[in-house]
């Protein structure tokens, strides 16, 4: 059995010149990384958390951008034999108030023993640490030195056990950031074996990566997975993708890519976004491209033709579309599909699946519901679909999915209460409803509240105690939820608030500054704002709004509005 | 062309197309990246809609707050490479 430090060992020493990333910046050349180059930057951070006092199996949170300090401090702490934890870099537009709460609530529930960050923002870090914070360092990148000829057999890192804790994951906002997924190295290397037999991935392969290493499908499929497993990478920033999409295709076509990663939003968006002539001046080729892998937010069968349709002129491949249910309790993958065989849409009728709760297949009329299949699950995983009683419901039935494998979490870290909760007799609840047809599993929606945004989980209870704090809009009497948006392939997330006004101007005026405060402390756009008279808002038993039921009633009113 | 010519041309955009919120008065000074007004899936839109409208390409590297957070800084730098 390995460890993550052993699969490092084992490159080096096989292919010490062999590229391990290609990390790509704009306005810059690109920054190839060998195994040597890899080795010795996270060995250099290995010694600098071992002179800074730093013992294996504790938490290093890495506050850290694009580029190879954020690579070298990662492997760095697994040499160590520490764990590390990525957080999210502040954005241009989130307060900074915000985030070093965000960062606060991090450190009060993972208890890290140090933190790797730039010069810059040490000042920032300090200011989130309490007089007796767990954190006894924190480590500047510019002052961590490769170590030009490392030797490996002396770090901790090849020590560790493969049940010990390789890393944490964690979500964005507050409540993602108090609930890390512990994962051990024997899990993630049980789904890395068995997701690479899935995608049938050999050294030949080349992974084409522009998702933040803070997210699960960032972390281990575009960046654990190829540097462990010996497919070169090329890696760019999320905020230099989202500015230029055509970057990943200029990337697909420069590395010879085959296999990339997206959030369903991401196939509309380059489809959208992109012109022609960033194709054709850089002669853009994408017919290496063999799996473009849609994976982390619901999935729209509009998505991938709009995608098909927009880069078969530029050499993609038919069958080169394909799906994969994911999530970090799993390590990553828990399904595959569209690598055997094209991805099967499944013609439903749109209207038993929500008053039956059973996806009836109909003869592809123009009103099914074409519903893209996830694939079946990895070989190591095992899936039941459960109505509310966590009885098993036959194929087409609608329910919570529930799933078993060799590769879950070890728990959520430091959460021995949010871990129990989220097992039912050794079987993960994974909050997500879907059906499984012929072996295939469908993801239809969600049970528990997530609001999920171009890939990125958002929980609204955050983003309503946020509106809570404006003038006139009281607590308890605004709720947030995702609407899909058929054009930009993701949810918009829409927020209704109740005020005792009847003065439009005021109203206007409540529903801006629930925007403003939104944005700068979430990071989340809102699409819209609706202030609403007292009274609006159906309640559950115990008084709390009820998300679900209110996101209907705005619905049911925003089509009547629309018509009308 | 004057700034004064495309802010209004950029603040109509941004209002209509961006907010989606026709009515909303976006001034010349106020900051819209680093406000986050304009989220970031959106600034592609308004980089495509400056080079379509007025035949300048902002560059991705520079949609950015340093580079211009007003659609004063914005007319500003059309206009300088305009001229």
């Amino acid at each position: 059995m390995l460890t993550a430090a052993h699969a490092l060992q084992r490159h080096y020493r096989n292919s010490p010149d062999r590229p391990a990333l290609h990390l790509q910046f704009s306005r810059q050349p690109d920054t190839t990384v060998t195994y040597a180059d890899l080795i010795r930057g996270a060995a250099g951070c290995a010694r600098a958390l071992e002179s800074a006092g730093i013992e294996p199996g504790e938490v290093v949170v890495l506050i850290l951008q694009h580029g190879e300090p954020l690579v070298f401090a990662f492997f760095g702490a697994i040499l160590r034999g520490a764990i590390p934890s990525i957080m999210p870099f502040l954005t241009e537009k989130l307060s900074p108030e915000k985030y070093r709460q965000d960062l606060a609530a991090l450190i009060a529930a993972t208890r890290p023993a140090a933190i790797i960050t730039y010069p810059e923002f040490e000042s920032e870090a300090r200011a989130a640490m309490r007089p007796d914070s767990s954190v006894r360092a924190i480590l500047l990148s510019p002052t961590i030195a490769p170590d030009p000829e490392p030797t490996l057999d002396s770090l901790p890192g090849l020590r560790r056990s493969p049940d010990d804790i390789v890393l944490l994951q964690h979500s964005s906002g507050t409540t993602g950031l108090q609930k890390g997924v512990a994962l051990s190295h024997r899990a993630v290397f049980n789904q890395l074996n068995c997701y690479a037999k899935a995608i049938r991935l050999t050294a030949d392969d080349t992974i084409v990566s522009w998702l933040p290493l803070y997210h699960d499908m960032g972390l281990i499929a575009g960046f654990i997975m190829p540097i462990l497993g010996g497919a070169p990478l090329a890696l760019m920033s999320p905020f230099d993708w989202v500015r230029a999409p055509y970057r990943l295709m200029q990337a697909v076509s420069q590395y010879k890519g085959t296999l990339s990663w997206l959030p369903n939003f991401a196939f509309n968006f380059c489809a959208q976004k992109i012109r022609d002539r960033d194709l054709r001046e850089a002669g853009v080729d994408l017919s290496s491209w063999r799996a473009v892998i849609n994976c982390s937010e619901p999935m729209h069968f509009n998505s991938h033709e709009m995608f098909r349709q927009r880069f078969a002129p530029f050499g993609l491949r038919a069958d080169a579309l394909a799906t994969c249910y994911a999530m970090a309790e799993n390590v990553f993958a828990v399904t595959q599909g569209g690598i055997e065989s094209p991805v099967t849409v499944d013609h439903v009728d749109g209207r038993s699946l929500l008053t039956e709760r059973v996806a009836r297949p109909v003869p592809g009329g123009a009103d099914s519901l074409k519903m893209l299949s996830c694939g079946r699950p990895l070989s190591n995983t095992r899936v039941r679909i459960l109505d509310d009683s966590r009885h098993d419901l036959p194929d087409r039935h609608l329910g919570e999915i529930a799933l078993q494998s060799d590769c879950m979490l070890i728990g959520y870290y430091r959460r021995d209460d949010a871990t129990a909760e989220a097992f039912h007799e050794g079987w993960y609840l994974t909050g997500d409803l879907g059906y499984v047809a012929d072996g295939e599993v469908y993801v239809t929606g969600r049970k528990k509240e997530l609001i999920i945004v171009g890939g990125k989980n958002v929980y609204p209870q955050d983003l309503e105690r946020l509106a809570e704090n404006v003038a006139g809009v009281h607590a308890g009497r605004v709720v947030a939820f995702g609407v899909f948006n058929d054009e930009t392939g993701t949810e918009d997330v829409v927020m209704v608030a109740e005020s005792d006004t009847d003065d439009e101007g005021e109203r206007e005026r409540i529903a801006e500054e629930i925007r403003q405060r939104v944005t700068r402390g979430s990071d989340v756009a809102l699409r819209r704002v609706k202030v609403v008279g007292a009274k609006w808002m159906l309640k559950t038993s115990s008084g709390k709004p009820a998300r679900l039921a209110n996101r209907e009633k705005y619905l049911a009113e925003t089509v009547t509005h629309d018509e009308g | 062309m004057l700034t004064a010519d495309i802010t209004p041309t950029l603040a109509s955009y941004i209002a209509r197309t961006v907010l989606k919120q026709p009515n909303r008065v976006v001034a010349d000074t106020e900051p819209i990246i680093s406000s986050g007004l304009i989220d970031s899936f959106s600034l592609v839109d308004l980089a495509l809609f400056v080079e379509d409208k007025f035949g300048v390409r902002i560059e991705d590297s520079e949609l950015n707050a340093q580079t211009f957070d007003t659609v004063a800084q914005l007319a500003a730098l059309i206009q300088q490479r305009l001229a």
